[in-house]
């Protein structure tokens, strides 16, 4: 009998030693453990989208061949700077010089010049609106993708040429390749379109250049 | 010789310093799935997925477009409206902000090109403007004015006031002062170049077109007043477009 109770107490206790423990634990980890685990939490900086790093800006060199109406062909070389507003949109400024060459007349004739040497260097500032028109990728080979923008542009700006400052249209195409979200290089075609006075006659010029550039977004 | 390329190398290790430092910020997806594309535009193609409850990391931003890692490891492209409906590591939705009007009333600077004519001659500006109360800006100009018989260059600086700064549309105003540099073309006239003071009155109207972009038109009556007997008098109409910091 007296071994019975004593079972029968043994089983409550372990009962209740059992309810209380099980009770008890969590609450034990949560008042031990837990401020460890969060106050690092807490030290945490708060980052928030508008912290992300944003590349807007690509800015970039090129050189390429420019044919100057009645002067010959020459070797272009500039810089540019562009702004994307929107995955379609960009504005760009550009800079670029080139030499004139001598016309056939100067040439011919031997002696006769038309321009100075300095009146020779053409200077021209351009501010243009561009268009991605065809997002894509080429291929080379079997495995290789680059990312490539095909974009039509077009602005306003200023010729220095031949002693005088001459409004300048711009109007071409171009193709962005990007083998890194951080780098491109560019193919462009443009005509640079102004009126000259030089040969007798007021005409309109058309001024077509190639070049090939690289730039970086940043 | 050694000098300037400690100093490079010193610049180059703080630059990749603080490249490496760059912020990202990690959400998790709450959509079904969200597309990585191979580019930041709508035009790349989707290669990757990433699904309900993965965790991706926000490395940067390209227009609207976020470039994210995946757990996996994949890298791709994620449009803003996508990561809109993420979820940061607190349970909220994760903040995009999106340039709205309320930015746009809001703006301190802005900068912008415009092009037109001045007295019949093609006209290129570019001006920077900074924003003093909702209505009143102070703004400064450049302009290169290139003419059939002379080119100008015009430096201004005018007060502008906006009749309704907060709204998409609205009309402005604008009175300054400035100077006209004027050089004849050689082959035509022979004169001197000379410089004169100018002052304009002015209307015109802005508009928020989207983002950071706003269009502008505006016409000015300016007077130069010459070192002859009469005042000249030039009419400018210009439009173009700015965009706001």
């Amino acid at each position: 009998m007296e071994s019975r109770i004593l079972v029968l107490l043994l089983a409550v206790g372990a009962a209740l030693t059992v309810l209380t423990g099980c009770g008890s634990t969590p609450v034990a980890q949560q008042g031990n453990e837990q401020p460890a685990v969060v106050e690092p939490e807490v030290e945490r900086r708060e980052i928030t989208v508008a912290d992300i790093d944003t590349e807007n800006f690509e800015v970039g060199a090129f050189i390429g061949q420019m044919s100057i109406e009645d002067f010959g062909v020459s070797t272009v070389s500039g810089a540019r700077i562009a702004y994307h507003m929107t995955e379609d949109f960009f504005t760009e400024v550009s800079v670029g010089t080139a030499e004139a060459e001598e016309t056939s007349f100067e040439r011919l004739s031997g002696a006769a010049q038309l321009l100075t040497d300095a009146d020779r260097d053409l200077t021209y500032y351009n501010v243009s609106f561009g268009y991605n028109m065809m997002p894509g990728e080429s291929f080379f080979g079997e495995n290789r993708a680059v990312n490539t923008s095909l974009y039509l542009i077009g602005g306003v700006g200023k010729t220095e040429f031949a002693g005088d400052d001459r409004f300048t249209l711009n109007i071409g195409l171009g193709l962005r390749m990007m083998p890194r979200d951080w780098f491109a290089l560019h193919v462009d075609v443009r005509d640079h379109i102004f009126d000259i006075d030089l040969l007798g006659q007021e005409k309109t010029a058309h001024n077509f250049e190639a070049h090939m550039g690289f730039t970086f977004f940043f | 010789m050694r000098k300037p390329l400690h100093i490079v190398a010193c610049l180059l290790l703080v630059w990749a310093g603080a490249a490496t430092q760059a912020e990202t910020l990690a959400v998790s997806v709450e959509d079904p799935y969200v597309e990585l594309r191979t580019g930041p535009g709508r035009g790349y193609p989707i290669f990757f997925v990433a699904e309900r409850g993965e965790q991706i990391e926000v490395l940067k931003r390209r227009t609207d477009w976020f470039k994210i890692r995946i757990e996996r490891g994949e890298e791709g492209w994620v449009n803003q409206v996508q990561l809109a409906r993420t979820f940061d590591l607190n349970g909220e939705p994760t903040d995009v902000p999106s340039f709205t009007l309320e930015d746009y009333a809001d703006r301190r600077w802005e900068v912008g090109v415009l092009y037109g004519d001045f007295g019949g001659a093609n006209v290129v500006s570019t001006f920077g403007a900074y924003t003093m109360t909702p209505n009143l800006s102070l703004e400064f100009w450049l302009s290169e004015v290139l003419g059939r018989f002379s080119n100008s260059q015009l430096i201004n600086a005018n007060i502008v006031h906006t009749l309704f700064p907060e709204r998409r549309f609205s009309p402005l105003f604008t009175l300054g002062t400035g100077v006209i540099n004027t050089e004849p073309k050689g082959t035509i006239v022979a004169t001197e170049d000379r410089q004169d003071n100018i002052a304009h009155v002015g209307i015109g109207i802005r508009a928020y077109v989207t983002r950071r972009l706003l269009f502008r038109a505006e016409y000015k009556s300016y007077v130069v007043f010459t070192s002859r007997d009469d005042n000249e008098e030039v009419s400018e109409w210009k439009a173009g477009f700015s965009f706001f910091f």
